[in-house]
């Protein structure tokens, strides 16, 4: 194969229309890493509004207090589909599906390393989360005991145990994680691989764009941290089938160990979510401000350091269970530490926009609106890390805030951004900004006020988790507030949902470059030929679109 | 002669704080957890303020220009800035956690004063068994502790365990939560500073039920808690007029998960009954303690408390009205 | 070349260095999956040791355990041959690479047979199962995930035999092989660790 400066691939038009089964058969069989990858995030949405519903559901019972919307043990299923639902098959899904469709187009590569492995992958995971909402049906129908599981996302030990959860509830809790975590660590480990290994001639380690770095680090801590997690539930399956003892307190086992297990993982997975939200920003915030990424070579220093530090952290989910002082302190130190580098990043998009030009499309207002979020976060998260004051904190509703502020502040947010962002490469059309705006403004507003108030039931002794409440502990208006934001959200999303539908067929054509960016995947078409690029790109610096764009002044010149 | 000491006791039992708020401390750990906490959201109010200040500056000055297309100037980093950038956020961290690292031991490696009162907590899925060892008393979900001065120190040391799955105990405005998990003690001490009657609930998810797995804590006066701990540890009552209801809790499943002194109940997987009407809720705060209540929770628990362990007792009318007749005799 | 505006005149970028190799495809991959099933393992490991000496009731490994040596060794000193099958099929004898290979399996066959027989040993005649205690659920996980992960190897290294039987096989598949042979030097590795555990630290 020729490798042609600049050679920028032009796809040729020539994709025949085909029958409706044969479309259904060529996404069935597909290995092709865009087309997973939009699977990907199709099925992550498609588990998001379900698990939006499970949390809208829970808002209408807890609006007033001994209401009796929802009986208990709906309401504990409830919470434990929606956590789970969320981390497993909407978070990690829309991660894996980014990197999926974006990475081979950033780095210049046809597609990903293992293709097969990665059809394999994406299969597991829907799979594995078709497999936990069969529960729904399966658990009553086979044991006629227990449906849905109800022991909570992080699923403490020993309410999983067979004396205390009986029915086959939390086996599907177990299996559907199991096999679908199976799925993310054979995508984890394809997409390390193709970045190691797949690079487009030129584009060392420092040359790649900060995303992909991320997506790297991110795959790594998958690979590091999943595997401990299907080793747990392995146990706690042989405790439940074999009368294994791991996690069994009356045979002397202990019910500390699955959380250190479970939080090993745990910890550094709220890591891997949040990492692609920073991915998306590293994209969306230099090209709408018109400028390049502020210290670049601090980015990816600090995202190491988070990468690294986030496996010392997990016990600081345990302040409360009765560990030493002497491994408080190690943890909240730990804990604060990550901080630092946190706060470098937010920094740094901060110098990225000073100084920039920077346009209010609907992926920068995503992004700008994360940024103020993800601050908060992130000084709650802190407020967390203190340690006596966790003691008040742990499990009250100021954490259910704190993370929700981290989770849809700061990764929704970046994934709306992204969407909004790519979309155009992915159809080939622009998403509409009048409904986008609409989106925007009444989505966030729902979410400050549902959440910003969620802080205040907590700081005033609302643990988390309860089906009610007694009236006048103080907690009746903050909730009855907080459950009319999730309404608000609610209208934002019809916005969105029908933004995505329309702007199919209706939206504007988008061209290859509708932003004027500056990464490999705008080279090429909207959507790109099935073989990205007709010949490999070669770069020389972080912005190759920007030197093709500004041969006189390239960046090559000042990296 | 008993109408007194009900009365004094009634004086704290009612004097009832709804509002578990942990910025109305009325205990050492309490006390320390707010101080601190005012500290952290003074630094966390600072940094907020800046750094959203910078972040809608840049938003109002830097946003672009309609017909302005030129691009500003690329600038890539500056090693200075960013190293200004680590530091100062290092040297913040640094003060939190020397803040917190003094916290943590002020409050977890105190060792208990001689004088100290100890109780035993022990969770159930879904009520609280209480123990005070060294007084010889049994009770459940309502803790009573004598009230602490400077001049006369009563901190309480509480030893935490749990008899089935992980509960976790927490008065916001005593101390912060601790953890009760089984196959594992665990210790927390408090030391009330006020009197009165304080709210709170168990804070980790421990089955259906673990939204009415409330706690109540009353403080007293040294000398109503004396009074409190005898009558407590007095004999059942025994009164004859009410001896069918006795026959039937005699002769039902009561007894198996019941103890009552003086029966054959011994049972210990539901609430000491002996001084049941002591108390001012029934099912850990699913209800006031009142005989009508008592009667409908008999019937059938689950119309209060859907879910709980206690199943509803089948008998017939006259049957339960008898046995409340019983048990409302019981304080 | 596709023109861009102004390239007449611009400048040009440094050359770019004359030959673009980056690491192999199936290295990298079986590097990430070690690092992966390294986490998997490290967790049965924390777990054998955080219940070294908290069984409530018997056998305890003191009583019951036994030094395996001659399946240690057998297991060890297949990563030498599989070694030796690897460098003789770069060096394109692929009849000696057979016997080398033949002589792994054999020997990965050895230690499976001798975990049989002390498995069985356990259960009829010390009456050690799983669910007996801590110490039997421990065990028989951690060493039977090492026992599953041999036996993978063992077919996976059997399917190669086969390729070789048939006359499929050459030296241009000693990448393969080795990448192969990395995943059997980690079931080594791993057994070393697990050795020292459950028959050194844990009696």
């Amino acid at each position: 194969m020729t490798v042609l400066d600049e050679g920028i691939a032009r796809p040729r038009e020539d994709e025949a229309r085909a029958g409706a089964w044969s479309k259904v058969h060529d996404w069935a069989v597909t290995v092709d890493h865009k087309k997973l990858g939009v699977m990907y995030v199709v099925s992550a949405l498609g588990f998001f509004l379900i698990a939006g519903l499970e949390a809208s559901l829970m808002r209408i019972q807890l609006a007033f207090p001994n209401n009796d919307f929802l009986p208990p043990t709906t309401f504990n299923r409830l919470f434990t589909m929606h956590g789970t639902t969320m981390v497993f098959l909407v978070g990690m899904p829309m991660f894996f599906g980014m990197a999926n469709y974006l990475t081979p187009l950033m780095i210049g590569a046809r597609d990903l390393a293992f293709p097969r492995l990665n059809s394999f992958g994406f299969w597991l995971f829907l799979f594995g989360g078709l497999l936990l909402y069969f529960s729904f049906l399966g658990g009553d129908g086979l044991y006629g005991a227990g449906t849905a599981p109800d022991v909570g996302w992080f699923a403490y030990s020993p309410l999983t145990g067979r004396a205390f959860s009986r029915g086959n509830s939390t086996d599907y809790w177990i299996l559907g994680i199991l096999v679908s975590g199976l799925g993310s660590t054979a995508t984890a480990l394809n997409i390390a691989t193709t970045i190691v290994t797949m690079r487009c001639p030129g584009m060392t380690y420092l040359k790649m764009p900060l995303f992909v770095w991320l997506m790297l680090v991110n795959c790594i801590l998958t690979l590091v941290i999943l595997t401990p997690l299907t080793a747990a539930q392995v146990m706690l399956l042989f405790d439940r089938f074999l009368g294994a003892h791991f996690f069994d307190t009356q045979a002397g086992g202990s019910a500390v160990l699955w959380q250190h297990f479970f939080w090993f993982f745990g910890h550094p997975e709220v890591y891997v979510l949040i990492l692609p939200a920073f991915a998306i920003a590293n994209e969306v915030v230099p090209v709408f401000s018109r400028k390049p990424l502020f210290g670049y070579p601090f980015m990816v220093g600090a995202t190491v350091m988070i990468g690294f530090i986030s496996l010392s952290v997990w016990a600081h989910h345990m302040f409360v269970v009765g560990l030493s002082p002497a491994a408080n302190t190690f943890f909240a130190a730990s804990t604060m530490a990550i901080a630092v580098p946190t706060g470098i990043k937010i920094f740094n998009w901060l110098g990225t926009m000073w100084g920039g030009k920077i346009r209010f499309r609907m992926p920068m207002l995503w992004c700008t609106a994360f940024v103020f979020s993800f601050v908060i976060a992130g000084l709650t998260g802190v407020m967390l890390a203190v340690v006596p004051w966790d003691f008040q904190l742990s499990d009250s509703y100021f954490v259910v805030a704190h993370f929700h502020f981290v989770l849809i502040g700061g990764l929704l947010f970046n994934i709306f951004a992204a969407i909004y962002y790519w979309y155009p490469k992915v159809t080939g059309r622009m998403l509409s900004e009048r409904l986008g705006r609409l989106h925007f403004w009444t989505f966030a507003t729902g979410f400050y006020v549902t959440f910003l108030t969620m802080h205040f039931p907590g700081l005033l002794g609302m643990p988390r988790r309860i089906y009610t409440y007694d009236a006048g502990r103080g907690w009746d208006e903050l909730n009855l507030i907080s459950s009319l934001g999730v309404a608000v959200q609610a209208v934002g999303l019809l916005f969105f949902v029908w933004n995505l539908l329309w702007s199919l067929r209706n939206g504007e054509h988008a061209g290859d470059d509708p932003w004027d960016a500056w990464t490999l995947e705008w080279a090429t078409t909207s959507p790109p030929p099935e073989y990205n690029f007709e010949q490999i790109p070669v770069v020389h610096s972080r912005r190759p679109l920007w030197d093709l764009k500004h041969p006189q002044d390239p960046d090559w010149k000042y990296e | 002669m008993l109408a007194a000491p009900a009365l004094a006791l009634g004086a704290a039992a009612d004097d009832v704080h709804p509002i578990p708020s942990m910025f109305d401390p009325v205990s050492p750990p309490a006390e320390m957890i707010r101080g601190l906490s005012f500290l952290v959201m003074g630094i966390a109010a600072g940094i907020l303020v800046a750094v959203s200040g910078v972040l809608f500056w840049c938003v109002w000055r830097y946003r672009a220009r309609p017909g302005d297309d030129r691009e500003p100037p690329q600038v890539y980093g500056s090693d200075q800035i960013e190293w200004s950038w680590t530091i100062v956020p290092v040297l913040l961290v640094l003060v939190l956690f020397l803040a917190t690292w003094r916290t943590i031991d002020e409050i977890e490696a105190s060792e208990p004063p001689p004088g100290s009162l100890h109780v035993t907590i022990v969770g159930h899925q879904w009520w609280w068994e209480i123990r005070y060892p060294d007084l010889g008393v049994v009770t459940a979900n309502e803790l009573h502790l004598p009230v602490s001065a400077d001049g006369a120190r009563r901190p309480t040391y509480l030893t935490l365990e749990s008899a089935d799955v992980i509960h976790s105990f927490w008065i916001p405005q005593l101390a912060g939560k601790m953890d009760v998990v089984p196959n594992r003690t665990n210790r927390l001490w408090v030391e009330p500073r006020a009197t009165g009657t304080f709210v709170g609930q168990c804070a980790e998810y421990c089955g259906t039920q673990h939204a009415k797995m409330l706690l109540r804590v009353t403080v007293h006066e040294p000398q109503d808690f004396e009074r409190w701990a005898a009558a407590q540890r007095a004999p059942a009552a025994s009164d004859a007029s009410v001896a069918e209801g006795r026959a039937i809790f005699q002769s039902t499943a009561c007894i198996n998960c019941h103890a009552l002194d003086g029966t054959v109940a011994d049972g210990s997987f539901g609430p000491d009954l002996t001084h049941l009407m002591s108390r001012a809720t029934i099912g850990a705060g699913a209800a006031a303690n009142t005989p009508e209540n008592l009667r409908a929770w008999i019937e059938d628990p689950h119309t209060f408390k859907p879910g709980v362990l206690m199943p509803a007792m089948k008998l017939d009318d006259q049957q339960i009205d008898s046995l409340t007749a019983f048990l409302v005799t019981l304080r | 070349m596709t023109a861009a505006p102004g390239t007449m005149h611009a400048p040009q970028p440094p050359p770019l260095p004359a030959t673009w190799e980056l690491p192999s495809k199936g290295r990298v991959g079986m590097a990430g999956l070690i690092v992966t099933e390294s986490s998997f393992f490290a967790i049965f490991v924390v777990a054998y040791l955080f219940y070294v000496g908290k069984s409530l009731t018997g056998p305890y490994p003191a009583d019951v355990l036994e030094l395996p040596i001659l399946s240690s060794i057998c297991l060890l000193s297949s990563s030498v041959t599989i070694v030796l099958a690897v460098r003789a099929l770069r060096a394109g004898s692929v009849r000696t690479f057979g016997a080398w290979w033949l002589a792994t399996i054999l020997l990965g066959l050895e230690f499976l047979i001798g975990t049989g027989i002390e498995w069985h040993g356990l259960i009829y005649e010390h009456g050690l199962t799983i669910g007996t205690n801590l110490f039997g659920t421990t065990f028989y996980s951690l060493v039977g995930f090492h026992a599953l992960h041999v036996l993978v190897g063992l077919l996976l290294l059997t399917l190669v035999l086969l390729f070789t039987a048939f006359g499929k096989l050459h030296a241009g598949h000693a990448e393969r092989a080795e990448i192969l042979s990395w995943y059997w030097h980690f079931v080594d590795t791993v057994w070393i660790v697990v050795f020292t555990v459950v028959y050194v630290i844990g009696v």
